[in-house]
């Protein structure tokens, strides 16, 4: 699709006339495309400025186009850091109110939502309105994790964490097969405030479910070196991250590589938190290892009340459909967001790469089909291909949320690729 | 340094604002919209003020200058000079200017009267009234965004590049002339960078970032270098040094 994409400084006067903004674009899905019969988007990058900091109480207010990159920059530094990150730093603060993006501390800290504390948006009827939990709730949650179709998102205000350092302490090690690696992660979760499991998805049998479990915390100011984690002065840790993911090997090698290069039982020590938290960034380009055709994103969280045999029963699915793809991602997810479409919700979420091929679509559907009878639900940023039906029946507060998008914009003049696809919207 | 910029509220001149201000460097906005300085102004603060206590760092301040409105140039300045209150200003630099695709001038006659006045006519008045200013103080630099459009004629860009032309002849002279008297001119000569006035436009190889570009303005800035025309980034004097020799029966063949 030709889309025709606007820049400006000023996002006011950029957003007055068009369906959708987009950010970084990120997302894996169609949620930052805009509708084909109007297929015109704002993008936010270039409004990036600092509009407020206070140090004490670490709130910060900045125009929504600013990059996580560039916060990270700025406040790491003077030992302040966002709240939530995702696993990538090239993303936007909008996007990330937007997706109501999670990072590896969610079963302590929840959803970035959780720390915003006001939005300036320009709604569906062309206004500009201030939200929060005082002001226009109902817009302000509709907001969180709703995918730009409430309104442009201007500024955002929230608070930022003071830090330790700017270090992490991380501890990995290496876990035989999936009983030991769901155990792992909740007995974590119990003292770290960051854990996360890669894991291995294509080997069955007695080592199905076999992965390696990080777990994470800033390091204390007498533990790590006063230098800050820069890039280029980036130390040679002993620890850090195996260097696996540039190897060119067909997924199952590269899992058996990953698996086994983790040598000894565990490791520990301190990393950047580049290294911590972006080890892809470290790699332009890194999908390009699916080739011409490119790739999507499958998460989805399967509740606790499905219990551990879900993991299980997602993992014989899919060996049996061969689907799996270069990562597959395990995050035991903490309370449900009070964004009225946040993804994640107490369970595990699972998110997997799957290489766009023709039988994608089918899998998908598999998958999908596999979540509604477990109980769960997908994340829509990284979503281009479920369908209607399904994301209807898997989403219990969709009509909650499509009442409030209703309310500030009757005609649904907001809308995206994936509003069109998922919601019925006009194409 | 003591700097003052036009058109340190986008683009590029935001990208050197924010470097120089990160450096330490004290900057005095000037622009179009007062709210939009102002906003400026407080992005600048609070990056050069992350790391301190509130209120212990110098503000950024501002002052309204329009490129259309000659006639407000010398309070403009006046307000820079009173701002850095009898110290010297190290640098006034030029960011401010506008573009048009040719095709989009070639049928409108009015636009293109601005486009040339803005960038040519009324950049030169500005520049005229910063050299009298910094050589009264004893010298200075005067740093002009010109472009490589300005080097060689191309057919999207005839009349932009005509009016860059312009400016680069402009500056080249005065460097001409007022060097002896401590007049510093760093005639700055961007590439293809990615800004919103390129955003409609399909980047070329070499396609470069403001951020790039304000690392290399501000290190000519600091450096004693005598080149008074920089390439930015680096590879476009390359670029244009293979362009600049191919020969006009090559240009039409290749549709240039
Ligand atoms: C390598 C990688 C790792 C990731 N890891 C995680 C992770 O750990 N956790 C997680 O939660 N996510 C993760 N993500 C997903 C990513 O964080 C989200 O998709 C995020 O929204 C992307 O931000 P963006 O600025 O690129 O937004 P885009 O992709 O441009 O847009 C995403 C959505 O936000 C909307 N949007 C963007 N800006 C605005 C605005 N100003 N106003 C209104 N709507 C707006 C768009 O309309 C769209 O619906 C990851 C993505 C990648 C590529
Ligand atoms: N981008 C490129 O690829 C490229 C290449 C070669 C040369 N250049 C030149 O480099 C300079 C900076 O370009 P950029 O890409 O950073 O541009 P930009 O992002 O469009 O920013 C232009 C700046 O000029 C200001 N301006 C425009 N008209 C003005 C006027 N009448 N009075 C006062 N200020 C005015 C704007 O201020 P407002 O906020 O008031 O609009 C803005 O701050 C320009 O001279 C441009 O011609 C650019």
């Amino acid at each position: 699709m030709e889309a025709e994409e606007r820049f400006a400084e000023d996002l006011a006067p950029l957003t007055s006339d068009v369906p959708l903004s987009r950010g970084l674009g990120r997302s894996y899905g169609d949620s930052s495309l805009p509708p084909q019969s109007r297929p015109v988007v704002a993008n936010t990058t270039l409004a990036d400025r600092l509009l407020a900091f206070d140090a004490r109480t670490g709130i910060l207010r900045a125009e929504a186009g600013i990059s996580l990159l560039e916060l990270n920059r700025l406040f790491l530094p003077h030992k302040f850091f966002v709240p939530v990150t995702p696993g990538t730093q090239f993303v936007t603060l909008g996007g990330m109110v937007a997706s109501d993006v999670h990072g590896k501390n969610h079963h302590v800290s929840g959803c970035f939502g959780e720390h915003v504390l006001a939005l300036r948006m320009r709604v569906g009827d062309g206004r500009i309105v201030d939200c929060s939990p005082e002001e226009n709730h109902d817009l302000f949650y509709a907001t969180l994790g709703g995918m730009g179709l409430t309104g442009h998102i201007l500024e955002v205000s929230f608070r930022m964490s003071p830090i330790p350092s700017c270090w992490i302490y991380q501890e990995s090690e290496r876990v035989p097969h999936l009983d030991a690696l769901l155990d792992g992660l909740s007995a974590a979760a119990r003292d770290w405030p960051m854990t996360m499991a890669w894991i291995d998805c294509l080997t069955p049998g007695a080592s199905m479910g076999r992965g390696i479990l990080f777990r994470g915390r800033w390091a204390k100011a007498n533990e790590a070196p006063s230098l800050l984690a820069r890039p280029k002065l980036r130390l040679r840790v002993p620890f850090s991250l195996p260097s696996w993911i540039m190897q060119p090997f067909t997924v199952r090698a590269f899992n058996a590589v990953v698996y086994h290069s983790h040598i000894q039982q565990e490791r520990r020590g301190l990393v950047s938190p580049e290294q911590f938290f972006y080890p892809l960034d470290a790699i332009r380009d890194w999908n390009r290892v699916y080739g011409s055709a490119g790739f999507t994103q499958h998460q989805s969280v399967l509740p606790h009340s499905a219990g551990r045999g879900a993991v299980r029963r997602y993992m014989e699915l899919l060996t049996s459909l061969r689907a799996a793809g270069f990562l597959c991602v395990l995050k035991d997810c903490g309370e449900e967001g009070s964004g009225l479409l946040s993804f994640p919700r107490p369970g595990t979420s699972i998110a997997l790469d799957l290489p766009l091929r023709p039988e994608t679509q089918e899998h998908i559907d598999r998958l999908n089909e596999f979540v509604i009878r477990e109980g769960g639900r997908i994340y829509l940023t990284k979503d281009a291909l479920s369908r209607p039906e399904h994301v209807r029946a898997m989403e219990g507060r969709l009509s909650a949320f499509l009442a409030v998008r209703k309310a500030w914009d009757p005609q649904h003049r907001l809308r995206s690729a994936q509003s069109v696809r998922l919601f019925g919207d006009e194409p | 340094m003591n700097i003052v910029i036009l058109g340190g509220t986008k683009g590029m001149g935001r990208a050197l604002a924010r470097r120089c201000v990160e450096h330490g460097d004290r900057v005095f906005l000037l622009g179009r919209s007062e709210v939009d300085l102002q906003r400026s102004a407080v992005d600048l603060d609070l990056r050069a003020g992350l790391g301190s206590a509130p209120d212990s760092t110098p503000r950024s301040c501002v002052a309204r200058c329009d490129l259309e409105q000659p006639e407000g140039f010398a309070a403009a300045l006046d307000a820079a000079q009173a701002h850095f209150a009898g110290a010297a200003i190290d640098a006034i630099v030029v960011t401010a200017g506008v573009f048009a695709t040719q095709d989009e001038l070639e049928s409108d006659p009015a636009r293109t009267e601005r486009l040339l006045r803005v960038n040519f006519t009324n950049t030169v008045l500005f520049c005229e009234e910063a050299r009298k200013r910094l050589l009264a103080q004893g010298g200075g630099t005067l740093c002009v965004f010109s472009s490589v459009a300005g080097d060689r004629a191309r057919k999207p860009v005839v009349l932009y590049g005509a009016s860059k032309a312009g400016l680069s002849a402009y500056l080249d002279g005065i460097d001409h002339k007022f060097h002896g008297q401590g007049l510093r001119v760093l005639c700055v000569r961007p590439g293809f960078v990615k800004t919103g006035m390129t955003a409609g436009l399909k980047p070329p190889p070499f396609a470069g970032e403001p951020t790039q570009v304000a690392r290399d303005v501000r290190r000519a800035l600091c450096g004693r270098d005598p080149r008074t025309v920089l390439y930015t980034p680096w590879i476009w004097q390359l670029v244009m040094g293979v362009i600049a020799t191919l020969p006009r029966a090559v240009m039409r063949r290749i549709n240039f």
